[in-house]
């Protein structure tokens, strides 16, 4: 006798399927079940499902399982072993699918350029994905906009011009993580996250130094063509490793000491708030970005040599451009003095010329950790852009 | 390669061409050469197949009944080669409101009863047989004509009127009474099943006269759902497992007048 599946009054078009269902995962193809119950088109509903679902209908609400559902299922993979083990190599036809997840095979293959675990991952990304959520902060209320600002004028215009320059400095920060997580395969999520994360930032980062260069005046300051060309060139690199290493522990590293420097310089607490919170988050990027270049260079120690001849393209193809923009380092050095009294200036410049030296020094520390010698990574910083991003 | 096998079928959904692309490719993968193309209708396929224009025609049942009889009057055969699992003994259903006064078809006389397409076996065609001599004043909806009740458009607005109130009874295939249940056009529950006919066979892949398919059909046949680059097309298509074509089931369908015996057009106002 086989076995019998009772609906009662539930009929096939108001889930009376799902208890067929479960009866028949018991069996084997070719087995049979039998149904009851007393909805009124119940015979019907189930020739017709079973039409639909490849199972043979008999008479009398037998219904003979069909192979259909094995079949689905015959060479169906799992994305990885586990949901929390990551794979040395994510497969493209695993597409969308979660990482653990049991597929199906047939569906269309994933059109994403970085499916290697060591092309991409870095231990931290779980963790710094966490901190990144847990330090998440409102760009309304965080800054003190509202807050006594009298700013001279002369200084003011150089806040401006500053933060002209850390805007689309942020820009290409936002487009170059947004671009590498639409081409890196979700297996890896923890690092698509950190990169959705720190574009999520970016874009706040925009916000804040906007608003900020437009708290008293309506117009913004320059755009140096060789600052954009040094901010191109990033953006030019298509290699996932090479562009996180440039943008995030070369740039976004020496952009650690430049926010710092207009903090400590801030004429007003609303210039001090953004470039603190800024960096809060650019230091989370940096972490990544170190970490992640240390672990491709663990896996492969020649790897060092492909970081190098990226920092000295870059630097051949911007040998030709002007770097930072006049305006820009006048700026700095104009708050850093506080006034035109030339031993002011005296000092501003002075205070200008340590940050660099500050911002070498992060570089070969950085450069050191990920692998270089100590001689290699002076050399190497020193080529870095002029432009400090 | 064998000589390159053109296939007819009808348009009456975009899918159609992922469809057949995809069966293309897969075909001509395992050597056999073969190419498809599109109708706007049945009655051009048909004409078409029945002219030596194309070797094989997805056919609709109207449209295998009337292959066979312009075949005939010209002293020539066409076969039913294959078809697909679900092609077989489907059902249609005549259906009330549950709360209706009406429990048998004898009920219905003098009362409307809302159809789909002109055209199309399963919402037309044979319920209206299955209500032959009981004088029902007939609602149809001419949705996709042409396309033998392939668009599922006019059963769906036959079932439409009848929640409604627009008209006393509805008749639609089995598959669809299921599916506009759970879709919500009929809610679970809110229609009652007074008649239901003979079970009959849907669409053939219909060979045209002195066509040799059998490398094709061979090749069709072993197409198997645990195939992973097959089956997204086997789900588009509407089947698990493709089966031979078999042609005793279309006698209903064949009874009515839709056609002459000489395979001419006789339904008034069908206009494809």
């Amino acid at each position: 006798m086989p076995p019998v599946i009772d609906l009662d009054g539930l009929g096939l078009d108001n889930g009376g399927h799902l208890l067929i269902d479960r009866a028949l995962s018991t069996l084997r193809p070719g087995e049979s079940l039998t149904v009851s119950g007393h909805h009124p088109a119940l015979e019907i509903h189930l020739a017709a499902w079973c039409r639909a679902e490849g199972h043979l209908y008999r008479r009398e609400l037998t219904v003979v399982k069909g192979p259909a559902d094995a079949e689905r299922w015959a060479h169906a993979e799992r994305a990885g072993e586990a949901a929390a083990t990551v794979a040395e190599h994510a497969k493209l036809q695993w597409g969308l699918a979660a990482r653990g997840a049991l597929i199906e095979p047939g569906g269309p293959p994933l059109d994403v350029d970085w499916a290697e675990r060591d092309h991409v991952w870095a231990d931290i990304a779980p963790q710094l994905y966490a901190q990144a959520n847990a330090s998440q902060w409102n760009p309304a209320t965080a800054v003190d906009w509202a807050g006594p600002h009298v700013v001279p004028q002369d200084i003011e215009t150089a806040v401006v011009q500053i933060m002209t320059y850390l805007v689309e400095n942020e820009q290409a920060a936002l487009m170059i993580p947004a671009r590498m997580l639409a081409r890196l395969h979700p297996h890896y999520r923890e690092v698509m996250q950190l990169l959705a994360a720190q574009a999520a930032d970016e874009a706040r980062h925009v916000e804040i130094f906007t608003r900020r260069a437009l708290l008293h005046r309506d117009v913004l300051g320059v755009s140096g063509a060789g600052g954009r060309s040094s901010l191109q060139s990033l953006l030019d690199e298509p290699d996932f490793t090479l562009a996180s290493f440039l943008l995030s522990v070369l740039g976004e590293g020496s952009f650690l000491d430049l926010l710092r420097f207009i903090q400590r310089h801030a004429p007003d607490r609303a210039t001090a708030d953004v470039t603190r919170l800024a960096g809060r988050d650019e230091a989370r990027h940096v972490a990544f970005g170190v970490a992640h270049t240390a672990h491709v260079v663990r896996s492969d120690p020649a790897h060092l040599i492909r970081l190098r001849a990226a920092v000295e393209r870059r630097h051949s193809v911007l040998a030709d451009t002007a770097g930072l923009n006049r305006e820009v380092f006048d700026s700095l050095v104009v708050l850093a003095a506080g006034s035109w009294t030339p031993a002011a200036v005296a000092r501003g410049w002075q205070e200008v010329q340590r940050l660099q030296a500050a911002m070498d020094e992060g570089r070969q520390r950085r450069l050191e950790f990920i692998g270089f010698p100590p001689d290699e990574a002076t050399a190497i910083s020193a080529l870095h852009t002029r432009n400090f991003m | 390669m064998s000589r390159e096998l053109i296939l007819g079928a009808v348009a009456y959904d975009p899918k159609v061409v992922t469809i057949w692309s995809g069966f293309r490719a897969w075909f001509r993968e395992r050597g056999v050469d073969f190419d498809f193309v599109l109708y706007s209708q049945y009655e051009r396929q048909v004409e078409a197949l029945v002219d030596g224009a194309i070797d094989l025609a997805w056919n609709s049942p109207l449209a295998w009944i009337r292959a066979g009889r312009l075949a005939r009057r010209r002293g020539l055969d066409v076969r039913a080669v294959a078809m697909r699992d679900t092609d077989r003994d489907l059902t249609s259903v005549v259906v009330v409101r549950a709360d209706s006064d009406l429990h048998t078809l004898d009920d219905l006389r003098g009362r409307t009863v809302a159809t789909g397409a002109i055209d199309s076996p399963q919402s037309t065609l044979l319920p209206l047989a299955l209500l032959a001599e009981r004088d029902v004043k007939v609602r149809r909806h001419d949705v996709g004509v042409g396309l033998h009740g392939d668009h599922i458009g006019g059963e769906r607005d036959a079932a439409k009127a009848l929640r409604a109130g627009e008209v006393d009874a509805a008749t639609v295939i089995d598959g669809n009474l299921l599916l506009f249940g759970r879709e919500g056009v009929l809610p679970s529950g809110s229609v009652r099943v007074i008649g239901q006919t003979a079970p009959y066979d849907h669409c053939n892949l219909t060979a045209g006269p002195g066509v040799n398919a059998s490398e094709f059909v061979q090749l069709l046949l072993s197409m198997s759902y645990a195939d992973d680059q097959a089956r997204p097309l086997l789900d588009l298509e509407g089947l698990k497992q493709w089966l031979p074509g078999r042609t005793d089931h279309y006698e209903g369908l064949a009874a009515t007048d839709f056609y002459t015996q000489d395979g001419a057009l006789n339904a008034a106002g069908y206009r494809p």
